[in-house]
């Protein structure tokens, strides 16, 4: 198997562990991080399919890997964001629920 | 041969962290995973033949991000076990996992059956290196080729650092971001501070003077200044700035509006929006250069200090 392929193969189980995390944990932290793995498997099998455009005398194709800086500083300022934003929910409702009607909010 | 061992290593330790990071208890423990999984993913990117997104990982999506995560996770102590009383139940569970192995085999079968010869735009580049005046390909693509994107993504930065400052409660807005740190003055903490910032800052510059014809660039030189900057921050020796201070705005404006400038001058002296000039390629890009730096360093150091949160110089209201 080729090491482009093997890459592709581990960017596609990052996807899956990724989707599932963002699915079933609880907590919007433990989502940012899930999702983090998830994006980080997109940029992996894109950087796999870059160097499967090796070509010209360069040992990959650089224009996906350009796009793939880009991508990692703006996935960067996308978690900032989002982390941001939970902070302040949780501090202003107490709670860490993302449900429209968390269970504690009667107690609190 | 070991080299596909090398590679085989790699994969199977990082898809471990990967389900180590998503299937701890603790949040702790989940970011410390994650942080090993950044960092190993830019052996990944070294075995890809992409050194500069290898530096860029490392600095950005291990470093920064793991500081940034622990930083959290730190604020929302005690909020791990109410969120665990709402599991999802097992049927969502099911669904889940159904849900995320479709999409991870669906995916594994477009890598199985990927056009031969791959697409890629390697050639194109390659042949007009030269009227760029920049060796280093990605900094072609990044900045001449492709410079829109980059445009734009340093705007989406722009936007990304208001979107964080407007979580500031009403009271705070125009003071300081994060908490302010103390640290023993006398203590390792300010040693390092004080020690590493003029080699980190010598570094970061030598990244981003290289990047023209070397792996680096202005990314990697900004994420190390930013985290020289954090390193002062974090020992206590300088405070963050006023998120209303006039000069700060302009450093953080600048690197894109320059850009538009030499953007729209392109389509005068060049005939196109974001075109160079003959001959005047390398220096359009420099200046380009010269003026995200400070932009892009300022955004990713604010971006991990978070949102105003006080005024004076003392703790936290």
């Amino acid at each position: 198997m080729s090491i482009e392929t093997l890459f592709g193969l581990c960017a596609a189980a990052l996807v899956g562990i990724g989707l599932y995390g963002l699915i079933v944990l609880a907590h919007p932290l433990r989502k940012i991080i899930a999702f983090n793995v998830m994006g980080t498997g997109v940029f992996v099998l894109f950087g796999a399919l870059g160097r499967r455009g090796a070509a010209a005398g360069l040992l990959a194709d650089p224009v996906p890997q350009a796009l793939l800086i880009t991508a990692i500083v703006v996935a960067f300022a996308a978690s900032a964001l989002a982390v941001a934003l939970i902070v302040r929910l949780i501090e202003a409702t107490d709670s860490a629920s993302l449900a429209s009607d968390p269970p504690d909010e009667a107690s609190a | 041969m070991t080299g596909g061992i090398v590679s085989l290593a790699i994969v199977l330790l990082l898809l471990a962290l990967a389900l180590w990071a998503v299937l701890v208890r603790d949040a702790f423990l989940a970011i410390a995973g994650f942080v090993a999984y950044g960092l190993l993913l830019s052996l990944v990117w070294v075995r890809l033949y992409g050194i500069d997104v290898a530096l860029t990982e490392a600095a950005i999506g291990g470093g920064l991000t793991g500081a940034m995560l622990i930083g959290a996770v730190a604020r929302l102590r005690g909020t791990e076990a109410s969120s665990r009383s709402e599991r999802s139940g097992v049927g969502l569970h099911i669904l889940a996992l159904l849900l995320s192995l479709g999409l991870a085999a669906t995916l594994a079968l477009c890598v199985m059956v990927l056009p031969d010869p791959a697409p890629t735009l390697a050639p194109q580049v390659s042949q007009n290196m030269a009227v760029t005046g920049v060796g280093n390909p990605i900094t072609g693509v990044l900045l001449a080729f492709r410079a829109l994107d980059t445009l734009l993504e340093a705007i989406v930065l722009v936007i990304g650092l208001i979107g964080v400052w407007s979580l500031a409660p009403d009271r705070f807005w125009g003071g300081r971001p994060g908490l302010r740190h103390e640290a023993d003055p006398d203590g390792i903490l300010a040693y390092f501070a004080r020690l590493l910032p003029p080699l980190g800052i010598i570094f970061a510059l030598y990244i981003f003077w290289a990047g023209a014809d070397h792996p680096g660039g202005k990314f990697q030189s900004a994420t190390i200044l930013a985290a020289m900057w954090m390193l002062v921050l974090m020992a206590g020796l300088a405070d963050t700035p006023r998120i209303g201070h006039r000069g700060l705005r302009v450093g953080i404006v600048i690197g894109p509006l320059a850009f538009i400038a030499i953007g729209v001058l392109g389509l005068f002296s060049a005939g196109a929006l974001l075109a160079y000039p003959e001959e005047w390629a390398k220096p359009m890009i420099v200046v380009v250069e010269v003026a995200l730096l400070p932009t892009l360093t300022l955004i990713l150091g604010l971006l991990l200090a978070g949102p105003p949160l006080r005024f004076d110089r003392g703790s936290a209201a």
